[in-house]
């Protein structure tokens, strides 16, 4: 299990988690297509299920928040940081969670790059210790 | 009571190939890479065949018949290509149960549904988009006395369309229909996890289209999609799906400077006002059916009517009728005429579900009915299935604001006509929504003020054709459907003709 740094101001705990099968797929990902990134997706069919994608290739804005970023190089090894972004809209809506990106058979629907795997990242939840969300 | 033979048995209404290349030029193509992947029948659990794994050389080979096809498709009389159009409703038609059994074996879905909606609708589609390609007409205005600007509607040429695993032949008819009838040439990409129902239905009407016009390639949005939505050699993408990948098409689009349409789901409200319970009748009997609804297609509808608006004064008595409904939902055999509840499309599908129950139960929510993954035994063990599952909660939580895509309903209730229409409204999307009322003006109302593209009133899930289909807010963009479909695979032509021997005198 690797936590996300925390990233967001005046934050305190993180926010995102790889489950250690997680690790392992995004090092093998890592090592055929190079850097990686992760944007959460909303909506129907694929959607609220993390994409992963080669750094850079789906362009984020200001509309888009960073939630933290994981460190999935071995021990000793140079840094692999790779960024988890979901759009603030969505954040407005997920930010009393605290999320885990796990790893399950599957092939997904969307462009994300783990498909031809067998295999699809997916999103575990449990509620933030300070989270107030229905305040 | 009909329990159709499962595909690999001796009575089976359709035989699959045990593999199944890519369509192009009008003929099946082996992958250039000679890659395969296998398609997993979701009642089962178990693979069926194997499907081509398409790459960008696989799309480049199916842009490159697209575009030998395209301009002579283009010119083409609209009385052909209605001819056409018909043509492929006929057969759809004709092959009926064969393409239900094919759909239900690779999406899961009960195969009541193929056979009433989703292939009746199909072939209806074609013929729909015949009829309006024949009426369509051309507009002139006279600039002046001498000078007329004539407006022609033009096909875009060759355009790509991907398409999702809910509804695999209807999602797939409601892109091509509009597109084909405009003339266009297409480049398909099925969705990954139902890829071969639809190369069924090529197989049937392939011999009506020339060579060319309609290319599928199977593959990994990764590994084929990419290629195709970031080819500029495309005049037009089209995707159904969720946020983020409808994001990217949106940002290679821009990069080739060419329209995108988006679907891209929702968490539609289902309003229930209390004037539905004045009388316990048919009406209310509708209504109650109008609530159940979350749970058809197992809930993998972009439009599903999962979060549950009840108004107060009748909400324990109206909820409690539609648990009661609910529970008496016939799960099993997705090949049998009387199962209700089929499997779940994907294991990650599943896997999802589960996932937002888990959610759903740390938010406090309650947990009124299922919850849980279903073993039906036998054959069908290693399916994906899950019980229709019902929550009672607060529009805040994470189960009411994400598209589940499964038969999982949010409940909560509402005070008066704002506080419902309020809770409606606050969520990200804006597809679909349901407003149930015994009083026109209330739902009236209530269907201009609920922000989305489409406001079933009294009723639910209903998809004619000619009924407009889109989203409003992060839903998406363009509309299928209907006659405006048309505009998303045509451009306008503009002659501007003068008249007059007179030369303008700057020069």
């Amino acid at each position: 299990m690797i936590e996300s740094t925390v990233v967001i101001s005046g934050e305190t705990l993180p926010r995102v988690a790889l489950t250690s099968e997680s690790v392992d797929l995004l090092r093998k990902l890592w090592d055929q297509h190079g850097p990686l990134m992760f944007h959460q997706s909303g909506g129907c069919c694929d959607g609220s299920s993390p994409m992963c994608f080669a750094a850079g290739e789906f362009w984020t804005s200001d509309n888009d928040i960073l939630l933290g970023v994981f460190d999935i190089a071995q021990r000793g090894s140079e840094a692999r940081n790779i960024d988890f972004w979901m759009s603030k809209e969505q954040f407005t809506y997920w930010s009393h969670t605290f999320l885990t990106v796990d790893v399950v058979k599957g092939r997904g629907s969307g462009f994300s790059l783990e498909g031809p795997e067998g295999l699809r990242f997916l999103i575990r939840s449990r509620l933030m210790e300070t989270a107030e969300p229905f305040a | 009571m009909t329990v159709y033979a499962a595909p690999g048995t001796p009575d089976a209404k359709v035989s699959f190939k045990p593999r199944y290349e890519h369509w192009i030029g009008g003929e099946w193509v082996a992958p250039v890479k000679g890659q395969y992947f296998e398609d997993i029948s979701p009642v089962n659990g178990k693979p069926f065949a194997e499907v081509a794994r398409g790459t960008a050389e696989d799309i480049d080979a199916a842009l490159d018949a697209a575009h030998k096809a395209a301009p002579a498709w283009g010119k083409t009389s609209t009385t052909e290509r209605a001819a056409v159009l018909n043509r492929i409703a006929d057969v759809i038609d004709a092959n009926l149960e064969l393409l239900a059994v094919a759909e239900t074996w690779d999406n899961g879905k009960p195969i009541r549904e193929p056979l009433n909606a989703d292939l009746p609708l199909a072939a209806d589609h074609f013929r729909y988009f015949a009829a309006v390609i024949r009426a369509q007409e051309g507009k002139f205005a006279e600039m002046d006395g001498s000078m007329t600007a004539y407006h022609y509607k033009e096909p875009l040429g060759v355009v790509g369309q991907i398409i999702p695993w809910n509804f695999p032949i209807l999602m797939a008819v409601w892109k091509l229909a509009p597109a084909l009838a405009a003339g266009n040439a297409i480049v398909l990409k099925p969705a990954e996890q139902t890829p071969v129902s639809i190369l069924v239905l090529i197989e049937l009407i392939g011999d009506i289209l020339p060579p060319g016009v309609v290319n599928i390639v199977n593959g990994f949005g990764a590994e084929a999609g990419k290629p195709l939505a970031s080819s500029p050699r495309i005049r037009k993408i089209a995707f159904t799906g969720e946020t983020t990948t409808g994001r990217l098409i949106l940002q290679y689009a821009s990069a080739n400077i060419i329209p995108a349409t988006l679907e891209l789901g929702g968490k539609s409200p289902n309003l229930f006002f209390a004037d539905v319970a004045d009388q316990d009748d048919a009406f209310y009997d509708k209504a109650q059916e109008g609530f159940v609804l979350f749970a058809f297609n197992q809930g993998e509808v972009c439009t599903s009517p999962s979060r549950a608006l009840i108004q107060k004064p009748i909400y324990d008595s109206f909820l409690g009728a539609a648990v009661e409904r609910t529970r008496a939902a016939v799960q099993g055999n997705p090949l049998d005429t009387d199962t209700q509840v089929g499997a779940q499309s994907s294991n990650d599908q599943l896997e999802k579900i589960l996932s937002y129950v888990d959610i759903g139960k740390q938010e406090g929510a309650k947990l009124l009915l299922g919850g849980e993954r279903v073993d039906l035994g036998g054959d069908l063990t290693g399916g994906y299935y899950v019980q229709p599952t019902i929550f009672e909660g607060d529009n805040k939580m994470r189960i009411f604001q994400e598209e589940i895509f499964g038969p999982v309903v949010s409940v909560t209730s509402f005070d008066d006509y704002d506080d419902g229409i309020s809770i409606a409204n606050d969520t990200l999307y804006g597809l679909g929504a349901g407003v149930w009322s015994r009083n026109g003006n209330v739902a009236y109302r209530a269907g201009r003020d609920i922000q989305a593209g489409r406001v079933w009133i009294n009723n639910y899930h209903a998809y004619p054709a000619g009924a407009a289909f889109g989203g409003y807010k992060s839903s998406g963009m363009g509309r299928e459907n209907n006659v405006l479909a048309l505009d998303h695979y045509q451009q306008t032509k503009n002659l501007l003709v003068s008249y007059s021997e007179d030369k303008l005198g700057f020069f």
